[in-house]
This record gives structure tokens, sequence and C-alpha cells, in this order.
């Protein structure tokens, strides 16, 4: 079943095609990357993803899969070398948990917070910087969230260590307080530094500009988003 | 060791409708506690601290939250009774997907049936109606979703049913007639009593949705 090709529709920015392939290299997985323009979207996304028509979609074989969590998932039960996720159930469930906490808290208030404006900045950085406080909780005293091995966490959260960073840059507020959140502080450093990690980063320059882009976008209408908080 | 099994929850909500139902279908004997959310227990404020919501499923004291990471769990842990989701990666994916899409519309249906004026249904009708067509081609000629026995994107979209009679009458049209289908699905998962024990009728729910209406002035 492992032997089929295996390609992966990204998108260079995106921090949900970027944990799929992690999880790819960190099981030695062979695959094909293909970049998607997610502005211009071509037939094959559309034909792969008719449904929600996003990225990341991974193709294994002819099989379409979808959505970043769903597709982590099916990579760790089609390749059991490197497990991500632990065993125990009551383990799965507490990863797949914080996995999901991170995804709608902590993601959208920052990316929020980044966009707004006067109140409604300092709203969404209070649920940002309630939200690491919890997540800081959970990796205290570990190397990482997976133990002494990057697991299922680790990937569902690496986003954090680099993309939040760069929110922090482009929003001029600061979101990580390392005086505040040790921990997860500790954590990011050895996320990014991890081999397979560090070898697949995007450009930082490059991001830090597409994340001035998408601001200039987005906070004209950045009051839509407030529901999300 | 015989295990201690509570459930933390509330009867309208459609995500611990998810939970009933899989615990029935498990035949797991567990301790129901309702929770009146404008006035969370001592219980659900230390079982979930994160989101302070229901359902929390409490498994010899340890909590686990968020309805379909529940199910999830619930079908690893009673492994021994019929699985919920499929043992292939790919169809244990495809269930996933439908039952993350599943949730996105409980969730978008909900919201719109208790703040959005009658006028203003018509679009929400419209919308859940396209996702119904969605669902229904997924189902094809099946008897249920996960093929010849209720599984994990059945128990993930069952608690939609009990809305159905509140959305024919707010949205002027029948089930029966625009998605035989689903409509078939749901009268046979009816007849199963796990699913009939473990969620309130469409008449039940249809009452709340209108005092909740009227309570929010939107009816």
């Amino acid at each position: 079943m492992g032997s089929e090709d295996v390609k992966v529709l990204c998108f260079w920015a995106s921090p949900f095609s970027l944990r799929v392939e992690w999880a790819l290299k960190l099981k030695g997985v062979e695959y094909e990357y293909i970049e998607e323009d997610i502005y211009n979207k071509n037939t094959l996304l559309l034909e792969l993803n008719p449904i929600h028509k996003k990225v990341p979609v991974l193709v294994h074989g002819s099989k379409p899969i979808v959505e970043s969590f769903v597709i982590l998932e099916y990579i760790d039960e089609t390749w059991k070398q490197h497990p991500l996720l632990p065993q125990d159930p009551y383990q799965r469930a507490h990863a797949r948990f914080w996995a999901n906490f991170a995804e709608h808290k902590l993601l959208y208030a920052s990316f929020i917070a980044m966009v707004a404006s006067g109140d409604d900045t300092e709203k969404a950085l209070n649920v940002a910087r309630d939200s690491v406080e919890k997540i800081e909780q959970e990796i205290k005293g570990k190397k990482f969230f997976g133990g002494d091995n990057i697991g299922y966490l680790d990937i569902a959260l690496g986003w954090i260590s680099y993309w939040i960073p760069v929110y922090e840059e482009v929003g001029s507020m600061q979101i990580l307080d390392p005086l505040r959140f040790p921990a997860i502080n500790a954590w990011m450093t050895n996320f990014l530094n991890h081999p397979v990690i560090k070898d697949r980063l995007p450009p930082r320059d490059d991001m830090v500009a597409y994340i001035h882009t998408r601001k200039k976008i987005m906070s004209p209408t950045y009051h839509d988003l407030m529901k999300y908080l | 060791m015989a295990d201690e099994v509570v459930l933390l929850d509330r009867w309208p909500s459609p995500y611990c409708m998810r939970v009933r139902i899989a615990l029935a279908l498990k035949g797991v004997i567990c301790e129901i506690k309702d929770e009146d959310l404008s006035n969370k227990s001592t219980l659900l404020l230390q079982m979930n601290p994160v989101h302070k919501k229901v359902p929390v499923l409490i498994h010899n004291g340890k909590p686990i939250c968020e309805s379909l990471i529940i199910v999830e769990y619930i079908d690893q842990v009673w492994n021994e009774k019929p699985p919920l989701l499929p043992s292939d990666p790919y169809q244990r994916a495809h269930a996933k997907f439908w039952a993350d899409f599943s949730d996105k519309m409980v969730c978008l249906y909900s919201m719109s049936l208790l703040t959005s004026k009658r006028e203003e249904l018509e679009v929400a009708t419209k919308e859940f109606k396209e996702n119904l067509k969605l669902l229904e081609e997924q189902l094809g000629d099946k008897h249920y979703f996960g093929g010849e026995e209720l599984g994990f994107l059945d128990v993930a979209l069952l608690p939609i049913i009990t809305g159905f009679k509140t959305r024919e009458i707010y949205g002027k049209f029948k089930i029966e007639d625009e998605f035989s289908k689903l409509f078939a699905w749901a009268n046979r998962c009816l007849q199963k009593e796990s699913v009939s024990k473990s969620i309130p009728d469409q008449e039940k729910m249809y009452g709340l949705i209108v005092e909740m209406r009227k309570k929010f002035g939107v009816e």
C-alpha cells in the first residue's frame, strides 16, 4: 500500500500544507511537491478537493485525502515508521484536542490581532496570549510535545514556531513573551532546529513580505473575522 | 476493574447526542449528568477548564473533550464491539473528512436557526439543502454511511435529523420529497434502539427552537 506514488498539492506560504510535508519527511516518504496558486485555482485542485477547494491535498496513488489533520492521521496509519500519534487512546485524544485548540484559538486570534486595530487588536491579543498560556502548561518539562521525539502534536503545532514570530513582526506586537512563556519558547527552538524541520522551512523574507500583503488586504474588512474570537 | 464512565451532557446538544449514540452502540454503561450551562458545575469546570463546554466524557476520572474526539476514543477503547471507524486508512480519512464537514454544518445550521429572522432563513435553508445534497451523494445506495452497519460518519451526522422537522417548517420544504435517500437513512437509523433512545424526537427539538427564537427576539 505504501509503495504507490505520493503527491502533495501545496501552497508555499500555507502552514497547513507544510505540516503534511513535515510528516512525510519525518517518515522518510518520497513525494512530489505540486505548487498550487490558491488565488488562481487550477482544475486539478478543484477536481481533487471539490468540497473545500483548498490545499493541502495528499494524493496517494489515485486517492485524494484532504484536511491537514485528517491527512496527518492517514500518513501515520499508512506509513508505520516513526509513529506520530501515541498508541494509548487517552493520549491520542489529548493530542487531537490540543491540535484543534491551537488551530481554532491561537491561530485565528494571532492572525486577527495582526490585521485588526485599536481595542479589537487588544481583544485578539488577550485571546492569543491566554491560548499560549494553556499550551505552555502542556509543554512544560518536555523537549517536544511527543516526549523525546517529535510527534503528532509537534507537527500540528509547529506552525507556531514559524508563523507567530512573523505575525509579531508584521503586526508590531508580542504574543510569545519569552519571560512569560519560557517552555514554549524552548520548544520552538528545539522544533526549528530539528534536522528534518530545519531543512523544510519557507524563506523568511518572502514570508514576511507575503504576510504584509495579506495584512494590507485583510485589514479593511477585519471586522468580519472578530466572530472567530 | 469496573469502568467508571460519566458523561457531562445537555439533552438538546447535537455534540452530546453523538456521544450518547456511540456509548449506546457500544453498550457502555454510563452515568449521564445533565449540565445547566448557565450555572456550570464544578465538575465541568474542572474536567474541561479550557472550553468549559459539554460533552465531556470522564473515563475512570480522566476527561476527554470535543465530540468527535470522544467518539473516536470510545471506538478505540470499547473495541470488542463492532468498530465505528473502518480499518482501511483511506476509508477512515474519508469518514473523518465528512465528519469534519458535518461539524461545520451543525454549527452553521444551529446558528442560523437561532439568530435569523424568518425572512433571512431563505439563504440559510438554501445552504442547508446544498449540504444535504452533498451528504446524499455520499450515502448513495448504501444503507448507512458506514456501509452495512452504522459507522463513525452516521454517528457524526445523526444529530442533524433531530432538526429535520424544524428545518422543514422554517424552510417550507419536505425532506422526504427532496432527499428521499437521506429520509430513508434517518428512518432506518431510528429503528435502532441505540439511536432512538439517545436523541430527542423532532417535535421536542422544534418546540425548543421556537422557544429559543422567541428568547433571542427573532420570532
